[in-house]
Parts: structure tokens; C-alpha cells; sequence
């Protein structure tokens, strides 16, 4: 028997459900930002406010390049170890080999591009399961960090000008009012460029397609692999700018860290709305999550709150954020 | 005495179908009951109502002469009617013993673990009464499908069913799996149990069956005995009703170009030997009962699954199909019978999915997409399909199913395939749309597309089509013209390998 055609919705509130989440989680970020000021005076100071955009920036070009691979229908653990891998990258061409920055800097990005086309490649043609593929990559590259610089950081004082890329304030020169840090200006190009691809171009339309109904993208005739590995891809070279951005402001390629970021990055971009079922998601809504997590994370240092219990909240605020797409979801 | 199931006047309705009107149907204990019709006459909605699936819009059900409620398939069991499903329901990581008391295992130890011991003996006390030969600590994963059925019969056995509802039993079964079934069921019955068999398969009605109901477009025909009701009695009850004579006339494609050959298909027992050829201006309706091989048959050209051998020539031009993006290339499209799954995707807009296989004709160099265009195309064919939406920026989830199919049959048109493949181009969509349906094919065919339409239904098949192909069991069993009667596709329809009389060239144990 056929089965029975579903009524079918006649409401068209969730066409717009991606900016109610959006909404909610603004607001969500409003009373934060309300609540923070009201218990402490220390928090809306300026100095405060670029902190945390500041601290916001690694953390949000990395869940930029997990939105788009999330969206996709895909996972990527890879996006913290990657990033490490980059910076370590970037270290050997400019410290080890004393290249300038102009090659150095590109060097990093394109590492991450093709270690990214690498995953994308492991799961496009070999097909082995994002979640795998990406757990793999991310010890992969974790080892191979530590494998290039001996397990002991390189330090970028001979490169002039690196740690500018990250701290420097070319909006601070032109306003010195607003010292907006170079990273958050980074963090802020990336997000742009990204979405212009997501919302633009044909690979952000196939993004979308892929994550919402792969099989129905692949009997149209298009080539599915191709598309996917270029998703792996271009969230890679995200990561590069990610190992530029905490090289450049920590001044060294630290190898040890990265692993544990690729969980703040996808908790910035589910609380921001992105379904983790794929074909789903604004770039927007990654920014605003990325903002949620430093925001609470600084105002809670401020009220001097345990860092353990930050990470309590952190948690709490993820599945809230989560069970309020549910319920919202459900209600229509 | 009062027969064992009795069900009376039972209405059932869907969105948009009648799916039962005034349906008959009664069993006697120790009894092998055949339920009998085309596809869609509503043989599995009448007996989904008797399981407990769907609750009937009005109607009596009545079990030993006393009226019953089926609200839930848990009411039914109890009340002793196991159905086993085309589709079995069983955990393929499981043991055969672990399945059959799923949800219903024993206990030990006051309830606290399970007694796997108790489970095994169990089922094997079961699988003994069937004269069974298996072992209750074998993965289901591990067994044939025939065996995994055997595990569903048993597992109703364990209910204590008194009612046993086979749907299909042996569509995917071998000669040697079917005479192990029929024991069995004949084992059944002489322990009094009634057995209503679903099959379209009318060679083994005279094995097993007592009697024979036939429905027709969720009616109740008739009933007769089994053994001495001739084959053709049955069709002609299945098929008779009179067809709705707006045909058109057949335009002759005798000069016409070939545009799609298919040379020697095969894939298993569900493509054997297909070859077909397609003329521009043509639509070729393929017929068969379900599980004949059609779909496997259109995927397969369309490069959506893999062939084991065979050649695909278009204008003349062999092309190599691997993926659908060959053949999409080759000019071929393809619309799937499950739209939602295959065709669309539902949370984006009618103007994306039409240009779903077309995006690199809206894209700029650099990758960008041309929005203006590619709306301007969207609307062009929401015009000129009478596409019901609001605008082109319409969830295509929020369409019709009518509309949903044009919003596809769009897709392809933008892509400018001489090949299109409808299968089951107007399932799930209601009366009004269908016509409408019928003349855009039409249409298309009179401008130059070469059109292959899969259907179940045989009015649909005669009225679409300028020539009818028939397959069963993965063969084409012929080919009819347009003009054919649906008995004839009926008996093309049913005409199995060793009734042909052909060699066989079955292959052997592929059944994993």
C-alpha cells in the first residue's frame, strides 16, 4: 500500500524558523549582556568588551568552519587539532625556514585546505563516516604537530609584525576610540565571506542540499564527492585562519593544545540554531553562539565564579539552547 | 458455527483515496483464505484494519460472532491476529529467540535478568511444533529471508495467533524456501489455525488456497473455491471493470528516431535480460505487479544503481552510465516514485529545486550564483506547468503532491532531457490532478521527449501509453500495444520463468 500522504502544513512560521532561533538566541545574548552589567560594574567597560570579542575570535572562525560542514550533513572533530597543525605549519615556514609572512601566512591556510580535502576525501570516496573520519584526523594531525616541532612551541620573534595580525588595531588607528582587535576584524571578514559562499554560490546552495536530502542532490545528477570533499576543504583553510589568528596571538605555534576546541566550536554553532541533522543553519546564528560562550564565560570570571563551574553553565546552556529549538519546533 | 474472522461494510478512507468502500471478508478456523486484487485495490488496508494498524471510518469486525474493537496492532494480538509484513520487523542484530519475545522475554532472579536460557528453550519448543530446523541463538543478520520468515511466523505462533495474516510471504522467496513455507502453513492449518494469504502470485492459489476473495479499487468482488475456479475466472474478476475511454489516438512512431536503446540488462534475479527500445515522441507504460523489477529496471538505466551487465545506447551513442550524473549528462531524467525522498528536497523553495540539475547553467565563474535568472526560469515553468504556488520562494514541502510531481517533471524540463522516466508519476496524488498529469505527458511526447511511465495502476498504463512493456520477476514478458486488454497485461504480468517454458537461466542462491 502507499502510504498515507501526511497533512500537509499549511503554516509558514517555520520558513522563517531560522531567524526565530535567531531571534531567541539574541535575546538570549541581550539578557546575558544586561544581566552581566547590572551585577558588575567591571563588565560593560570597554576594555571588558573587546576581551571578550577578543576571546571570541579562535573560537569563531572555528565554528565557522564547522557551521558549513554541520550543515552539509557532516561533523568535523578535526577543526582544534587542525588549527594547531596550521599554526605549527605556519611556525616551521616562517621561524624554521625564515620565509616572510606573505608566503608564510598563505602557506598555513593552504595547509589547512588540503587537510581538509584529505577528510573530504576519506569520506566522499571511501566513504567513512564523518565522526570517524574527522576522530581520526584530529589525533592525526594532534601527533603530527607534535611530531614536527619536537613537542616544544615555536615562537614567531623573528617574524616582525606576526603577533599585528592578531592583536594589532587597524580599526584603532583609524578610530582610536574603538580598538577593535585585528583577530575579531579577521573573525568578522571570515563569517562574511562564509555566509556570501553559503547563501550565493553554488556550493553554499548544495551545502544546504546535501545536508537536507543528499540522495535526491545525487539523482539530480550532480556529483556529490566532489562537492563534499570542496566542503572539507574550505572549512580546512577556515582552520588555517584559525592557527594564524592564536599563533599570531600568543606569538608561538603551541602544539600541545587545539584538541577540545572542536566541542566549543560546534556548542557556538548549536546554540546558534544549526541543526545538527544537517540542511539547516545561519551564519549569523554561529556568531551569536560564539558570542553566548565568551560572554558567559567573561562574566562569570568577572563575578568570580569558579572557572569550573563555568564550564557547568557552558553545558546547561547548550541543552537549553537545544530544547528551546525543540519546543519551538514542536509547537508549529 | 460462526466463522472465525468476519468483517462487514468496512469503509476506510485517506486523504484524497477511498482506499476501502463496503469491503467483505471472513475466515474459518483451519482455513488458507487467498485475498486477491491489483495493486491498490486495498487488500493490505483491510487486512491492516483486521491487525490493528489502521482503525476502519465504519464497518463491523467480528471474531467467533462477537463484534470487536481493533483500536491498536497490541489489541489485535491480543485478541489472537498476528499479521506478518511484506517488509519483515525483525532486529537484524538480534538471535531469532531474542526477537520472537521482544519486549516479552522471561525473567530471573525476581525480575531483575533475563533468563536466556527459559528464551531459547522457548523458542525452540515453537520452531519444534513447525517442524523447524533452527537454531534459536542465530543472528537474524545471518539468516536468509526465507528463514527470516519462518522467525515472523514463529514469533506470531508465540502470541498464540489464531488469525495469520501473510502479506506477500513469498515475493522474495526460492522454489525449494516456498515448499518449506507451504508446510509449514499447511502444518498451521491442520492445527485449526485460519490463514488469510495476500499474493498476486495465481500458481500458488491452487497450492495452498481454500478459497479466494477478490477485490477491486477497495470493493469486495467475490469470493469462489480455489480449486475449481479457473485461472482466468480470477483475472477477469480482478481487472472487470470498465475502463474510462478517453484514449487517445496512437501516433505512429514507426519513422521516429530511436533515442533510447537498452541492450541486455542484468542485476541478480531483479533485472534479467532487459532490452527495450524508446522512440522519440513515444511513451512506453511498464506494467507488472510490484517487486516485477520495473523501478530496478528504470534505476538502473538511470545509473542509480549498479547493472552487472548490459549496454545503454542514447541517439544512436553507447554511453557508459555509472552515476546518475552519466546519465543526466546522456540526457536521461528521472522521477522517482518517492518524490520526497528521491526527487525533492522539501525545505528548500520551488526555485531551487527546479534548478536543482541545472545550478552550473546559474553560476558564474567564480561560483556565484545568478539568483535573477534562475528565478526567471522558476517562474517561466510555474506558469507554464500551472505550478499551484504562492510565489517561487514556496517551501516545495508546502505544495500538493500534484504540484510537487510538476515542480520535479520542472526540473528535468529546465535540465532538457529527451529522456524522461515517470515511475509512478501520479501516486499519492488526488483524482484532478492526475488528468492533469496524463495531458502534460502527452504533451511532452507531442513536442519530441521519449517517455517511459512505470505504473501500478492498468487503467493509468493504457491510457498513458502508446506501447505497453510487462515485466515480471526481473523479465520483460512482452511487449502490447496501446490497444491491449487488461487481461492481457495481466497474464504477461503473471507469467513466470518455468510457465514460459523458457531455459532457465536463474541464477542460483543469490538470495542472501
Amino acid at each position: 500500500m502507499s502510504t498515507v500522504t501526511e497533512p500537509v502544513a499549511k503554516s509558514v512560521s517555520s520558513r522563517f524558523s531560522g531567524a526565530h532561533h535567531r531571534l531567541l538566541a539574541f535575546s538570549g545574548l541581550i539578557v546575558l549582556l544586561v544581566g552581566f552589567s547590572l551585577a558588575s560594574p567591571n563588565f560593560m567597560q570597554t576594555t571588558n568588551i573587546i576581551n571578550i570579542l577578543q576571546a571570541t575570535s579562535v573560537n569563531g572562525v572555528l565554528a565557522v568552519a564547522a557551521t558549513i560542514v554541520i550543515i552539509s550533513g557532516g561533523i568535523d572533530l578535526s577543526v582544534g587539532t587542525l588549527m594547531t597543525f596550521c599554526s605549527v605549519i605556519g611556525g616551521v615556514l616562517m621561524t624554521y625556514w625564515g620565509l616572510p609572512m606573505v608566503i608564510g601566512v598563505p602557506g598555513a591556510i593552504l595547509a589547512g585546505a588540503a587537510s581538509g580535502t584529505v577528510s573530504g576525501l576519506f569520506i566522499a570516496k571511501l566513504k567513512i563516516p564523518p565522526f570517524i573520519s574527522t576522530l581520526g584526523m584530529m589525533l592525526i594531525y594532534k601527533g603530527l604537530s607534535l611530531a614536527i616541532c619536537g613537542a616544544k612551541p615555536i615562537y614567531f620573534t623573528n617574524t616582525a609584525g606576526f603577533a599585528q595580525i592578531s592583536t594589532g588595531s587597524l580599526i584603532g588607528q583609524v578610530i582610536p576610540a574603538v580598538p577593535i582587535p585585528n583577530g575579531v576584524l579577521i573573525l568578522f571578514l571570515v563569517a562574511l565571506l562564509l555566509a556570501f559562499i553559503l547563501g550565493r554560490t553554488v556550493l553554499g546552495r548544495f551545502i544546504f542540499a546535501m545536508g537536507s536530502n543528499e540522495e535526491a542532490l545525487r539523482l539530480s545528477g550532480v556529483n556529490i564527492a566532489r562537492w563534499k570533499v570542496a566542503v572539507y576543504a574550505v572549512a580546512g583553510a577556515v582552520c588555517g585562519v584559525a592557527g594564524i589568528l592564536i599563533a599570531s596571538r600568543i606569538n608561538s605555534a603551541q602544539p600541545s593544545i587545539g584538541q577540545g576546541y572542536e566541542l566549543d566550536a560546534i556548542a557556538a554553532v548549536v546554540i546558534g540554531g544549526t541543526s545538527l541533522s544537517g540542511g539547516r543553519g545561519t551564519m549569523l546564528g554561529t556568531m551569536i553562539g560564539a558570542l553566548i560562550i565568551s560572554v558567559v564565560a567573561n562574566g562569570l570570571r568577572i563575578l568570580s565564579v569558579p572557572q569550573e563551574w563555568q564550564i557547568v553553565v557552558t553545558g546547561s546552556i547548550i541543552i537549553l539552547a537545544v530544547y528551546t529549538d525543540i519546543l519551538r519546533r514542536r509547537g508549529t | 458455527m460462526s466463522a472465525l474472522v468476519e468483517m462487514s461494510n468496512v469503509d476506510k478512507s485517506f486523504p484524497g483515496v477511498r482506499a476501502l468502500a463496503g469491503a467483505h471478508f471472513d475466515l474459518q478456523a483451519g482455513e488458507v483464505h487467498a485475498l486477491m486484487g491489483e495493486n491498490g485495490a486495498g487488500k493490505s488496508t483491510l487486512m491492516k484494519i483486521l491487525a490493528g494498524v489502521y482503525t476502519p471510518d465504519s464497518g463491523e469486525v467480528r471474531l467467533d460472532g462477537q463484534p470487536v474493537r481493533l483500536d491498536t496492532p497490541r489489541a489485535a494480538q491480543d485478541a489472537g491476529i498476528s499479521i506478518i509484513h511484506q517488509e519483515l520487523n525483525l532486529m537484524p542484530h538480534l538471535t531469532a529467540a531474542q526477537n520472537i519475545f521482544i519486549g516479552r522475554e522471561p525473567k530471573s532472579f525476581g525480575g531483575w535478568l533475563l533468563d536466556e536460557q527459559k528464551l531459547n528453550a522457548d523458542a525452540a519448543e515453537i520452531f519444534a511444533s513447525m517442524n523447524l530446523k533452527l537454531d534459536p541463538r542465530a543472528v537474524i543478520s545471518t539468516l536468509t529471508i526465507a528463514r527470516q520468515q519462518l522467525v515472523e511466523i514463529a514469533k506470531a505462533l508465540s502470541f498464540r495467533s489464531r488469525v495469520l495474516i501473510m502479506d506477500e510471504p513469498t515475493a522474495a522467496l526460492n522454489d525449494a524456501e516456498i515448499n518449506d513455507l507451504f508446510a509449514v502453513i499447511a502444518k498451521l492449518k491442520a492445527e485449526g489455525t485460519g490463514i488469510v494469504y495476500i499474493s498476486h502470485k495465481l500458481d500458488e492459489l491452487k497450492r495452498i488456497a481454500d478459497r479466494v476473495t477478490v477485490m477491486r479499487d477497495g470493493e469486495y468482488v467475490g469470493t469462489v473455491a480455489a480449486a475449481d475456479t479457473p485461472v482466468d475466472k480470477i483475472i477477469s474478476m480482478m481487472v472487470g471493470r470498465t475502463l474510462s475511454s478517453e484514449k487517445s489516438i496512437v501516433p505512429d512512431h514507426t519513422a521516429a528516431e530511436i533515442v533510447l536503446e537498452v541492450k541486455h540488462l542484468n542485476r541478480g534475479s531483479e533485472i534479467r535480460d532487459v532490452s527495450l527500445s524508446l522512440r522519440r515522441g513515444e511513451v512506453l507504460g511498464f506494467a507488472g505487479l510490484m517487486g516485477a523489477g520495473r523501478t530496478e529496471v528504470a534505476r538502473a538505466i538511470f545509473g542509480a544503481d549498479p547493472i552487472e551487465s548490459g549496454e545503454i545506447f542514447v541517439h544512436g551513442k553507447k554511453v557508459d552510465i555509472r552515476r546518475p550524473q552519466d546519465a543526466v549528462r546522456a540526457g536521461i531524467g528521472y522521477l522517482s516514485e518517492d518524490r520526497k525522498h528521491f526527487g525533492l528536497i522539501t525545505g528548500m523553495d520551488v526555485r531551487n529545486n527546479i534548478a536543482l540539475a541545472t545550478m552550473s547553467k546559474f553560476t558564474s565563474p567564480v561560483g556565484v550564483l545568478d539568483e535573477g535568472s534562475m528565478r526567471d526560469a522558476a517562474v517561466g515553468y510555474v506558469g507554464q506547468l500551472s505550478i499551484k504556488t504562492p510565489s517561487d520562494s514556496q517551501e516545495v514541502r508546502l505544495l500538493s503532491g500534484g504540484n510537487q510531481q510538476k515542480v520535479v517533471i520542472a526540473k528535468w524540463l529546465l535540465r532538457d532531457c529527451d529522456v524522461l522516466i515517470f515511475d509512478e508519476p501520479t501516486r499519492g496524488i488526488d483524482v484532478g490532478a492526475k488528468s492533469e498529469i496524463y495531458k502534460l505527458l502527452a504533451e511532452l511526447a507531442s513536442k519530441g521527449k521519449a517517455i517511459i511511465v512505470i505504473s501500478s495502476e492498468l487503467p493509468e498504463v493504457l491510457r498513458v501509453s502508446h506501447r505497453i512493456a510487462v515485466m515480471c520477476e526481473g523479465r520483460l514478458t512482452g511487449f502490447l500495444s496501446a490497444q491491449a486488454s487488461q487481461e492481457e497485461i495481466m497474464h504477461l504480468a503473471t507469467q513466470r520463468a518455468g510457465a514460459a517454458g523458457e531455459t532457465s537461466t536463474r541464477p542460483q542462491g543469490t538470495i542472501q
